[in-house]
This record gives C-alpha cells, sequence and structure tokens, in this order.
C-alpha cells in the first residue's frame, strides 16, 4: 500500500493506464491516507459520508473517463472551487453548509482527464491571508513542525500534498497564495499565466489577479495537471488556454537560458538561511549552463502596496453578494439593513472584514484616482518592467517567500509583516505572469530551530508555462531536493 | 418677470427580447411562475462569471445606429455596487465611463449616451406601505434579473410634457421597427423617466432638476411631466429653489411624492468589470447593424413630407405604424396613379376604420384589402363612378370578403347616382320634408344644406353623387 503513495502522480497514472495498478486501488490508498488527517489539511473528504451529499447523487469520488491521462487520480482540491453538491465555505463561516448547484470548470476538467476528487482543503477566509490562520475552520499545521503554519492561502492543499495526505492538489493564487504556501511545504507550485485556466467556478476574491493552480511533488506532475487544466472556457470571458497545450517536461540543462535576478527584490528583509538556499541555486543554474545577471525592475518594490489597495477593492464588491438573502448563512433580523449588517458582521472574519473595508474605501467617490486609479497605473508600470526585462532575460528568479515557515500566532496581530509575504509573488500576479516555486533546500529558522523548506520562485513571459515548466524540471533534478516532513524536518 | 421654459430630458430604459439573460443562458420571460428562469449565474452564486450575450449587443448596436450615435471601438462595463434584494450580485453590471455609443439624434432631440446594463430581479413588498420599509416581507422573483436593457440617455432638448410624450412614442415606433424590444410600457419593456427643470426663456443656462420616475404610460409620462413643470414654476414664482430629488409619480392621483433622500443616496464605487473584456466591434458587427435598419419613422415621415408631398399629420400617422406606411406605398405602386395624399387619407381613415370594425365587430383576426382593391375603391371614387358614401360601405365587405371591387359594386348595386332627371324627384322630396332646412338656405345658412344632402343620401343609401345634389338643391333654393 504504502509503495502506491510513494509514486509521483505521473508514475501512477502511466502505470494505472498500463493495467499495472487497479485505479480504485490506488484511489482507495489515497482515501484512506487522507482520513488519517492530523493537520486540519481537509475540510471535507470523499470518504466523509456525513458530511457531504456527492454530486448529482453519485459518489462524490466517481472519477471521470477511464483512459484519461489522470485516471485513477485523487485530487485534493481548495475548498474555494464549487463542486455540485459538495459542500464549499472558502474557509468561510459565511458559506457554512452551502452546498453550490454547479461544478467549476477546473474540477470538471479533472475529470473529465479521469481524476476524482479525494477532498476539499482548508484555506484562508476567501484566500485572504498567508499563515491559513485566517480559515474560519482552524489553522492547518505545517507538516515539517505543527507549531509553523504552512503558509496560505491554499495551506491545505499544500500541507496535504507535503504530508503525504494527497498525491497532488489545486489551489488558487491571488498574490502568491500557491507559491508562498508550497514553498513553506517543500512541494511544487504553480501559478499559470492569467486566463490560461477558467476562473469559472472558483470563488472570486480579486478577479484580475486570481488564478488556479496546481500544487504537486514534482514539476512532472505540476506540468501533467496543468495540461488538463488549461484551455479556454466559454464561461470565462478572460479565459484563453495555453496555444499547443502542456507536455512533459525533460530539459536536463539550462544552456543559451538567461536568467535573470531583480536587484530591486534582492534586498533587506531576506532571512540569512533563505538567502544562502537561493544564493547556492544560483550557483546550480550556472553548473547547468544558465547565464546569471541582475536586472532592474523598478516599480516591482510598490508592489505589496498596489497589490493591498487593487485586490481589497475587487474583493469589496465580489463579497458583496453574501448578504443573507439567497444562499449561505443568514442573522435573522426585524429590517433588511439589519439582516445584511447582522449576516456579515457574523460571517466574516476579521481579515476579510479589513480588506472589505480597505477595497470600499478605496474605490468611494473622491478616493477613486488617489488610489484604484493611482494603483492601476503602479500595475501597468510593474508589467511593463517585466516586459522590459523579458526582452533580455528568459527568467526572472527570486526566493518564493522572505523566510521558511513561521510559528503560528507570530504575524497574526501585524497585518502589514503578514503582506510582506508576499513581497516575492505580488510582481508577478499584477503583471499576470506565470511563476513556479520548487524546494530548492533547507534552512534554519531565524532564532534557531530544525530546518525547514526554502521555495525558489522562477518567472516566465505570459504564455511561457513550457518553457518555465523545461527549466525548473532541469533545476529540480539538479538540486535533487528528496526531504521529506518527518524525515529531515522535526517531525 | 420673465416667462418660464421647460427643460426636459428623458432617460429610457429599453429591455431587448433576445431569447436569454445578457449574461447566461437563462430564457427571458413575461408573467411565468417566480423564480423558474434562473441559474447559478443570474442568482449570483459563488465563483460564477458573466458571459455576454452577442445578440444583446447585435440589438443595442442597432438601436445605436439607428438613432445616429457614434459607436466606441472598446466599450467598458464596469459593476455599480449597491446592496438591495433585487440587485444578486449586490452589483449592476452597466457601462459607465466609456459607454457603447455616443452623440446621435433623432427628430430634434439629441441623444447624449446609449449603454448596455442587466436588468434586476422584481421584488414584491407585502404590507401597507408597498416599500420596504414597514413591510411585513419581502418576496424576490429573480425572473427578470439579467434581461439585458438599454439605456438611453436624450440631452435636456425637450421644451413641453407633450413635446415629451409625443418624441418618446417615436423612439418606441422607432426601436419597435427595429425588433429589438416589445416596447410596451405598461409590462415595463420600455420604461421612461424624465429630468425636468425651468428656466427663464431664453436663457442657456440649465436650472435644477429632478427626477421622475415610474410613469408606465405616454399619458402618465405626459401627465408627471406637466405637474412637476407647474410645481417648478409655482416654486420659482414664489422665489422658493428647486430641489435637486427623485420624485415618484403615483398613476391613482396623478400626484409626485419624493423618494426618501437615504434610498437615493448612493455611491455606487464604479468598477472596472475585471470578469468581462472591453466590448470591441468588429468592423462586420458594425455593418451588420447598419445593414439591418429598416427606413425608420423621422426618415420616413421626411421622405412623404417632401417627395410624396403628404401632410405632415397624414405622414406621422403612416410612420407610426410600419405595417400601414408599406400598405400605403403598395397603393401608391398600383396603376391609376392616385394622389398620395388621397391614398394617406384612405389609408389612414377608412381602411383603418374597416380593419378595425372587422377584427373588434366580426372577430377576424387578421383581416386585410389587398392594395390593387383599395387603388380600384379610390380609382371609382374618382371617376364618380361610385360616391365616397358608397365607398365607405363597400370597404368592410372587401376586407371581409374579397372580390374585385367592380363586381361588388355592380352587385350591391352601389353605383353612384348623378343622373340629374333621376335626382331631381328624390331632392325635391327631400326639401319638401324639411322646410325650416331649406328656408334657413334661402335666408343664407349655407350649413343648413347638410341636413338636406343628408335626406337624399339616406333616400339613396349613399350612392348620389354628392355634387350633382348640392348642385340641384342650389338651384332650386335660389
Amino acid at each position: 500500500m504504502s509503495e502506491l503513495l510513494g509514486l509521483t502522480v505521473a508514475e501512477a497514472a502511466a502505470r494505472i493506464s498500463a493495467g499495472e495498478i487497479p485505479g480504485a486501488e490506488y484511489t482507495e490508498a489515497w482515501r484512506e491516507a487522507a482520513a488519517g488527517d492530523e493537520l486540519n489539511a481537509y475540510l471535507w473528504r470523499a470518504d466523509d459520508r456525513t458530511s457531504g451529499t456527492p454530486p448529482n447523487g453519485e459518489d462524490s469520488g466517481t472519477f471521470g473517463g477511464g483512459d484519461g491521462p489522470l485516471a485513477g487520480v485523487p485530487v485534493a482540491v481548495k475548498d474555494i472551487f464549487c463542486a455540485e453538491g459538495i459542500p464549499t465555505t472558502a474557509g468561510s463561516r459565511i458559506l457554512e453548509g452551502y452546498r453550490p448547484p454547479y461544478t467549476a470548470t477546473a474540477v470538471r476538467r479533472l475529470h473529465d482527464a479521469g481524476a476524482g476528487v479525494l477532498g476539499k482543503t482548508n484555506m484562508d477566509e476567501f484566500a485572504m491571508g498567508s499563515s491559513n490562520e485566517n480559515s474560519a475552520y482552524g489553522p492547518v499545521l505545517n507538516p515539517w513542525d505543527r507549531g509553523r503554519v504552512p503558509g496560505g492561502s491554499s495551506g491545505g492543499s499544500a500541507a496535504a500534498v507535503a504530508a503525504g495526505l494527497a498525491p497532488c492538489a489545486i489551489g488558487t493564487d491571488t498574490g502568491g497564495s500557491i507559491r508562498q504556501p508550497a514553498s513553506l511545504c517543500g512541494i511544487v507550485g504553480l501559478k499559470p499565466t492569467y486566463g490560461a485556466i477558467s476562473r469559472y467556478g472558483m470563488i472570486a476574491f480579486a478577479s484580475s489577479l486570481d488564478q488556479c493552480g496546481p500544487l504537486t511533488r514534482d514539476v512532472t506532475d505540476a506540468a501533467l495537471l496543468l495540461s488538463a487544466l488549461q484551455g479556454h472556457d466559454p464561461c470565462d470571458s478572460t479565459s484563453v488556454g495555453i496555444e499547443g497545450g502542456i507536455a512533459a517536461p525533460s530539459r536536463e540543462d539550462l544552456s543559451g537560458l538567461r536568467f535573470a535576478v531583480p536587484s530591486e527584490l534582492a534586498r533587506d528583509g531576506i532571512e540569512p538561511g533563505v538567502r544562502a538556499v537561493f544564493e547556492a541555486t544560483l550557483e546550480t543554474i550556472e553548473r547547468l549552463g544558465g547565464e546569471l545577471s541582475e536586472a532592474s525592475l523598478p516599480h516591482t518594490e510598490h508592489g505589496i502596496s498596489a497589490y493591498y489597495v487593487l485586490a481589497p477593492a475587487e474583493a469589496s464588491t465580489n463579497l458583496a453578494r453574501y448578504d443573507g438573502v439567497r444562499y449561505g448563512m443568514r442573522a435573522e433580523a426585524g429590517e433588511l439593513v439589519e439582516m445584511y449588517e447582522g449576516t456579515r458582521a457574523e460571517g466574516f472574519g476579521d481579515e476579510v472584514k479589513r480588506r472589505i473595508m480597505l477595497g470600499t474605501y478605496a474605490l468611494s467617490s473622491g478616493y477613486y484616482d488617489a488610489y484604484y486609479g493611482r494603483a492601476q497605473r503602479v500595475r501597468t508600470k510593474i508589467a511593463a518592467d517585466f516586459a522590459a526585462a523579458f526582452s533580455e532575460f528568459d527568467f526572472v528568479v527570486t526566493p518564493t517567500s522572505p523566510s521558511v515557515a513561521f510559528n503560528l500566532g507570530e504575524k497574526t496581530d501585524d497585518p502589514l509583516a503578514m503582506y510582506l509575504n508576499d513581497f516575492f509573488t505580488v510582481p508577478m500576479s499584477l503583471a499576470g505572469l506565470p511563476a513556479i516555486s520548487i524546494p530548492a533546500g533547507l534552512a534554519e529558522p531565524e532564532g534557531g530551530g530544525p530546518r525547514l523548506p526554502v521555495g525558489f520562485q522562477i518567472a516566465a513571459p505570459a504564455f511561457g508555462e513550457q518553457t518555465l515548466l523545461e527549466a525548473a524540471f532541469a533545476l529540480e533534478r539538479e538540486i535533487g531536493f528528496d526531504a521529506r516532513p518527518g524525515k529531515d524536518g522535526d517531525g | 418677470m420673465a416667462e418660464l421654459e421647460p427643460v426636459i430630458g428623458l432617460e429610457i430604459h429599453v429591455q431587448l427580447s433576445t431569447r436569454t439573460k445578457m449574461f447566461c443562458g437563462c430564457e427571458l420571460s413575461f408573467g411565468d411562475e417566480p423564480n423558474v428562469h434562473t441559474c447559478p449565474v443570474c442568482l449570483a452564486h459563488p465563483g460564477v462569471l458573466p458571459v455576454p450575450n452577442e445578440r444583446a449587443i447585435r440589438y443595442a448596436l442597432q438601436i445605436a445606429v439607428a438613432l445616429e450615435c457614434e459607436v466606441a471601438p472598446r466599450s467598458i462595463f464596469h459593476r455599480k455596487n449597491y446592496f438591495y434584494p433585487d440587485n444578486p450580485k449586490a452589483y449592476q453590471i452597466s457601462q459607465y465611463d466609456v459607454p457603447l455609443a455616443t452623440g446621435g439624434r433623432l427628430g430634434d432631440v439629441r441623444i447624449h449616451r446609449v449603454h448596455l446594463e442587466e436588468d434586476a430581479a422584481k421584488t414584491i413588498h407585502v404590507g401597507e406601505s408597498g416599500r420596504i420599509h414597514g413591510s411585513a416581507a419581502s418576496l424576490v422573483d429573480f425572473n427578470r434579473a439579467g434581461t439585458p436593457l438599454v439605456e438611453i440617455v436624450t440631452e435636456p432638448d425637450l421644451r413641453g410634457a407633450a413635446e415629451a410624450a409625443e418624441w418618446a412614442k417615436l423612439l418606441r415606433t422607432t426601436v419597435r421597427q427595429l425588433g429589438v424590444s416589445d416596447v410596451n410600457m405598461e409590462e415595463g419593456s420600455l420604461r421612461v423617466d424624465a429630468n425636468v427643470s425651468v428656466r427663464p426663456a431664453g436663457s442657456d443656462e440649465l436650472g435644477v432638476k429632478t427626477e421622475l420616475k415610474n410613469m408606465n404610460s405616454f399619458r402618465f409620462l405626459e401627465r408627471g411631466v406637466e405637474a412637476e413643470l407647474a410645481r417648478q414654476r409655482e416654486l420659482t414664482d414664489a422665489g422658493e429653489p428647486v430641489v435637486q430629488e427623485t420624485l415618484h409619480f403615483h398613476p391613482g392621483d396623478g400626484t409626485l411624492t419624493a423618494l426618501r433622500s437615504k434610498e437615493e443616496a448612493h455611491d455606487y464605487r464604479y468598477l472596472p468589470e475585471p470578469d468581462l473584456v472591453p466590448l470591441a466591434p468588429t468592423e462586420a458587427m458594425l455593418s451588420d447593424a447598419r445593414e439591418s435598419l429598416p427606413e425608420l419613422p423621422a426618415a420616413r415621415i421626411a421622405r412623404y413630407e417632401t417627395e410624396l408631398k403628404v401632410s405632415s399629420e397624414s405622414a406621422a400617422l403612416l410612420a407610426a405604424d410600419p405595417g400601414a406606411a408599406a400598405y400605403f406605398e403598395q397603393v401608391l405602386e398600383e396603376p391609376g396613379g392616385a394622389d398620395a395624399q388621397t391614398v394617406a387619407n384612405w389609408v389612414t381613415g377608412e381602411l383603418t376604420a374597416a380593419l378595425r370594425q372587422a377584427r373588434e365587430k366580426d372577430g377576424v383576426d387578421e383581416p386585410s384589402l389587398d392594395p390593387g382593391s383599395l387603388a380600384t375603391v379610390i380609382e371609382l371614387v374618382r371617376t364618380k363612378a361610385i360616391s365616397h358614401g358608397s365607398a365607405k360601405q363597400l370597404l368592410p365587405t372587401l376586407v371581409l370578403e374579397g372580390g374585385d371591387p367592380v363586381e361588388v359594386v355592380e352587385r350591391e348595386g352601389l353605383t353612384q347616382i348623378s343622373d340629374s332627371s333621376e335626382l331631381e324627384g328624390i331632392v325635391d322630396a327631400a326639401l319638401e320634408a324639411n322646410p325650416e332646412a331649406a328656408e334657413q338656405v334661402r335666408s343664407g345658412n349655407g350649413k343648413a344644406i347638410g341636413a338636406i344632402v343628408g335626406a337624399v343620401m339616406k333616400k339613396t343609401k349613399g350612392r348620389a353623387d354628392g355634387g350633382e345634389v348640392n348642385r340641384l338643391i342650389k338651384e332650386r333654393l335660389s
């Protein structure tokens, strides 16, 4: 049984399709593994008969087409994706008990490729957070050190894959919500180009930034999932898909490829251990024949400021529909406005309320130009910075996160410190670019303790996913990261 | 004190008659059971996205082109944010600073802008107030939520209540002729709000305006604007200021009441809709819209007046009814070369009456008369083969039974009696029977002749030649 769990998704899918393993046996092995969740990674599991009505009255673990590339593969799905009949909360009290009447395109595409839903994973409420501590259903614990956060907002998906509770997962990334938890949990996380994967059925946080992506054990699995997920969807006017599709990466060296390190992003505030792993990875790139240069992306420094105007502004209107009228929680009251206020006061957590207020303010008459308008102009300039860099270089590289996983509760009282976790990931989100985080090594946290995973981020031009995956594949192979929670960490 | 001049602009919402809603695949409906035409998208479930209705865009472009507007190369959808149970997303997808089209004209009125948006759901408030405040309960029917709407905003070019109502009718006919909406005010597929102000006649400045809502017929529009103009004149004459506010028209007693300021004090926090890309009509879409334009009422009125020398009243009557106008032109093409004004009079007068009678009294669903037959009837009158009165009797028969007018005239014995020898006796009898009228005519009251002519017509069942009868009466009484 454990041998099955040791396989990557690509290996398992190949064996299932060759008839060497029965798909049902593989699925069952993972259901058992998921049932052992001690990290609060799952909010709902397919085997949990008490908490969910399966979609269409069928077994919610039903899998799609028998000979698809993901036949028999169970996927952990962030609780932000709607799946018909399966409880979907987006980590919020306001959607407690909500069962969507329809299924997200991303989930449907996985199903069409032969996969099924293993469970719904915990997350920061409405994807707002970098530690998973903003979930209304309690924080997810980092499998490397249960006193630490797994990152966020896709913390449940990252922890599940890292802890061997799922073979692979999907999440969403608005300003780093796939890459940062992947980094903190020592797995691969890919945020595709904005528009590569349909957003239909993915509960909106900031619509112009949100993007679905895979969280996997290795780069090959990320490519396999992306291949199934990507594509234009008539239900999402902003989706375009990736021309030519995605193939399994096979590149072994980096010769002829030019990597740029942004001078503005290589600054203070990076933990020494993270910096050491980052620099060692740069040496690995050179060893593989890649060329390294410093590049200037002068406006990326202002990424966080712009992001924390734009994302809350969009969120303030996206979350306005949770009004207690049609579905979800409702606070009973004698008057309409009282009902609205009571529902939203009880239903939303502090961070969500903070961002709704920020966003409402930024869009208010008389402030729009000073905040939203200005932030949009910064966004345009950041995109122009990247475009200039990509006219000279193939990739831009940074650490994924300035630190390794931090302690639970360490930053909950300091939203600004929490927001800085996204310093390296937000610029790519603002520019709509694809970026991947791969585990690059282990480092001791500031203040000491057992060593924890460090992620290395590679960003590419829009729709350059195939080249990005090739480079990440070559680098992953050379780095040879094989640490696992409980094996090299403190368990 | 200088005379006060009304300044009126209209804001019109037109519900498009597409098969499905603006941003989802639900069917449009009117009067169906509540909440049967809904889906996750129009109920604003978490995670859904809007997909624009191609046909709605086409219809909106047709309206923009018909109103001679300039279509924006890339117009932008915005979110207009406000909380209300009829607004499921808590924002309406509309257009804001870059609308679909701007700067057009219909008749004498300039068009400020034309944009696309979606309709709200319907709320029904249970209780005495009829409003959400103080209602016992409120119910929401989402069937209407997401219905495509085109909003048309005019410049403040109208100068009176009747003029406003007349222009709104012209707009309705124009949109109806495009075939893009039912434009029914009672059913709400055409909604007209008015911005009303007054100013000293001749002034270029605009006074403080009020916005009038809920006038769901042309008559109510006229009455509402009239009432508001009277109120504003009274205030101004008394030296009191007009306050900018939204007024609700009550059809029952024709009064206007202000909506609570709380209800209208909105900061809509407009945001470019991130779920939709800009609307960039292709050249093909634009030429398609242009080519699909029928001749619109304003152009038709102008053509009838200048080319066919038809009176402006007849031209307007014909242009308001595309079917009648088409029929009118077919009759003109018939051999015989009837005068256009004469044909217009027949079409808008006797024929319309005959068709209505067939529909209402005889229960004929689609009464008709082929254009050639009407041309023949007109010719028979012109050559005095039948009298005008006989022709009036003939039309209902032809509408109900069809047939060759000449044969029907023969069969029914409707040929005109213009032979004096035949008429003399009848005229004499009529004079004897109406001595008072005869005396009045003798003493110079020309109008009194009507009674005598009437008696002759009664006797001849309308077949007498009116001219000849007049001549004979005057001859005998002179």
